[in-house]
């Protein structure tokens, strides 16, 4: 003080030494702060920007548009339309259809080529197109004999090449597909015989083979999500905010109630795989419920995210204040009735975000599902029902996501990411729910 | 340092309605009340007093077992409400507690509407048979509470929303709603301004009619104003017990005289 009046200044506006060196280490935290900050958004924005260029291409599929012969010949040998006959006639049956479909069209459009095979036209044609021809004819058999346009799905290597992922650079040591093929799609593309469109087929698709990502779609893995969501929600919920609340509001404080408050803490940090072994002993190998199923996902899960919920939502109930309680006793209320008419209510709001981050947490959950073989190939379509949906195989979002980001075909990268943009689509509806539902419920006292 | 009574409202009192008979509270390994012997008048206005931490606020929780709900705590002795003894086993506190009814020191309306704050109670206790009664019901208790020309526009409006004394007198309306015997009162007017506080005290004085107040207060012109009888309290201990005037003009133990007149405390 007494330095700073002999300097001349003001006392007030001169800075002594001490002050300077505090205003700068303040300046200094703020800085950190602010570049700490700014580090999170950057990686947000290039894992953002990574996931979005990376996977938007799976939401575009190429296409062959050209009209099919739909022979009574090779479809229908006995001229009957009985459903049971044509459904004897395997892909195999429709496979030279389509292939002298598009063989026709290069030669109508006039354009030069050196095949003069029709089953040269196998590389530009997905594996999967002829199975899905067949699929219409049997759910129509009234189109045997027709001529119908009929969008082919193209081969993962043209698919590929539209979307710049291949090239002819890059064939040339592949025995499916010719650089001579691409010219032909170069021509078939100018002319709108080949083209991209949008691809509900990956929203609401099965998972396919190894060799045909074009036709892989997420649509039935979401259902297995879902299946596994409605049972951690069922079971979770309750028994998290059951446990909650007696332990809460209930339970006497002694040894006991303390060493299952810190297990709860300590569940909360157990690494997820060792849920899924969990859930493979006591669910598969003791209960002997079906390998795969959603079920077993979700009774996994729900043990996994009970943890979450129960921690939550005693912290939501700590958080109101006592005095409601006095109030309610004080009236005569008993102690379950205080807890149900006020106490709970109260905390809702805070109950409902834990539990949405807690299902948010378990829908893109991976690890405990390697263990109980809901990861890898699960060849399946959509379950027939309720219960089929609970205990047939199925495989979930983020399961294959991971199978998909291991196959060794390029065309699944794209795939996955794109698989990674609906996952984070579907977090985040979930948080915004889980804004919503707070905002609403949200009480002031 | 004494106040002149409100006294405005004349009833007879004489009957005991509370007695406690060599009470001991333990917090744990704390023995916050020892030895307190008290009877409590009906229709009286009684004020325990005493410094910060003296046990007044303890002794006033066990007279409707608020007590029960902090685990550590332990009571002992006999505390009778019109002779029956309300530690015993067989004593539902729920049912204890609608019949003394209890305000606390910082306003707590329930976060909903005026009306459910009052109809809550009887709600409950099941003591309307439909909407009209129960209408009229919540119409009574704020009447008694004094405060129903304020709110009877808007009783769908949130108690959370009234002023502190408003609340206050709404948390005393609920209180009442329940027809409750005898009604407890922690520092009710602890967080009310100077205005508020003298509604409150007016309202206290006429609750005498009716039931058997038991005050807690800091303020020593707050007991000497309302209350007919005071109990002085010091260390856990009940030090003087008698009728207010007394107290405060002409006080036995020397411990009282020296906290009325400010040099304990």
């Amino acid at each position: 003080m007494t330095d700073a009046t002999s300097q001349g200044g003001s006392r007030l506006t001169a800075a002594d030494s001490r002050t300077k060196k505090r205003n700068a280490s303040e300046k200094r935290f703020r800085a950190y702060g602010l570049a700490a900050i700014g580090t999170g958004l950057f990686f947000l924005v290039v894992l953002l920007t990574s996931i979005i260029s990376n996977g938007s291409t799976a939401f575009m599929q190429t296409f062959i548009e050209v009209p099919v012969y739909l022979d009574p010949e090779a479809l229908d040998p006995n001229g009957n339309r009985d459903p049971a006959d044509i459904s004897k006639v395997s892909t195999f049956g429709y496979n030279p259809l389509i292939q002298n479909a598009v063989f026709e069209q290069v030669q109508d459009k006039g354009i030069a080529t050196d095949y003069e095979d029709a089953g040269d036209m196998r590389a530009l044609i997905s594996a999967s197109a002829a199975a899905q021809l067949r699929d219409r004819v049997i759910a129509n058999p009234d189109l045997i004999g027709e001529t119908v346009d009929f969008q082919i799905l193209a081969s993962s290597r043209v698919d590929g090449y539209l979307k710049g992922r291949v090239s002819r650079d890059s064939i040339t040591q592949d025995r499916n597909i010719d650089a001579g093929h691409l010219d032909l799609v170069d021509a078939l593309r100018e002319d709108g015989t080949v083209h991209k469109s949008f691809n509900f087929a990956f929203i609401t698709g099965a998972d396919a083979s190894e060799s045909r990502p074009e036709q892989a779609g997420l649509g039935v893995s979401m259902l297995g999500s879902l299946f596994m969501m409605l049972v951690v929600l069922f079971l979770a919920l309750p028994i998290g905010v059951a446990a909650s609340i007696y332990l809460e509001e209930f339970a006497p404080q002694n040894k006991f109630t303390d060493f299952i408050e810190v297990n709860i803490s300590n569940l909360a940090a157990v690494p997820s795989i060792v849920f899924g072994i969990l859930g493979l002993a006591a669910f598969i190998q003791f209960a002997h419920l079906p390998q795969s199923a959603p079920l077993v996902g979700g009774l996994t899960l729900t043990l996994m995210t009970l943890p979450t919920i129960v921690i939550s939502t005693r912290a939501s109930l700590k958080a109101v204040p006592p005095s409601i309680r006095d109030a309610a006793l004080g009236v005569g209320a008993s102690k379950m009735q205080s807890v149900f008419h006020h106490v709970l209510p109260l905390a809702m709001p805070g109950i409902l975000t834990g539990t949405i981050i807690g299902l948010a947490q378990a829908l893109g959950e991976t690890a405990p599902l390697l263990l109980i073989g809901m990861v890898g190939y699960i060849a399946t379509n959509y379950p027939e029902g309720v219960i089929s949906g609970f205990m047939s195989p199925n495989s979930a979002m983020p399961a294959q996501i991971y199978e998909w980001a291991k196959r060794a075909d390029p065309a699944y990268y794209e795939r996955a990411w794109g698989g990674i943009i609906i996952l984070l689509v579907f977090l985040l509806v979930m948080n915004v729910i889980a804004i919503i539902l707070r905002r609403k419920f949200e009480r002031r006292w | 340092m004494y106040d002149a009574p409100l006294r405005k409202t004349d009833v007879e009192a004489n009957e005991i309605k509370i007695s406690a008979k060599d009470v001991q509270v333990f917090y744990g390994d704390n023995h916050a009340i020892k030895d307190v012997s008290v009877e409590l008048q009906d229709k009286t206005v009684t004020a325990f007093i005493g410094p910060s931490g003296c046990g007044k606020s303890t002794f006033l929780r066990c007279l409707n077992r608020m007590n029960d709900t902090i685990d550590v705590c332990r009571v002992e002795g006999l505390i009778a409400l019109d002779g029956e003894d309300i530690y015993d086993k067989r004593v539902d506190p729920v049912q204890l507690r609608a019949k003394v009814g209890m305000v606390f020191q910082k306003p707590n309306p329930f976060p909903k509407s005026i009306y459910d704050n009052v109809a809550y109670g009887p709600r409950i206790h099941g003591l309307a048979k439909n909407k009209a009664e129960l209408d009229d019901i919540v119409e009574k208790a704020l009447r008694r509470g004094a405060i129903w020309n304020e709110v009877k526009d808007r009783l769908h409006a949130p108690g959370t929303g009234l002023s502190g004394g408003q609340q206050q007198r709404l948390c005393i309306a609920r209180a009442v709603a329940t027809e409750p015997e005898v009604l407890l009162m922690d520092e009710p007017c602890s967080a009310l301004d100077p205005i508020a506080t003298a509604q409150v005290e007016e309202l206290i004085d006429e609750l005498r009619t009716n039931y058997s107040v038991v005050i807690v207060t800091h303020s020593m012109q707050q007991a000497a104003r309302v209350s007919q009888k005071t109990a002085f309290f010091h260390l856990g201990n009940l030090v003087e017990y008698g009728e207010t005037s007394q107290i405060f003009t002409n006080p036995v133990d020397s411990r009282t005289e020296s906290y009325i007149t400010g040099r304990i405390g």
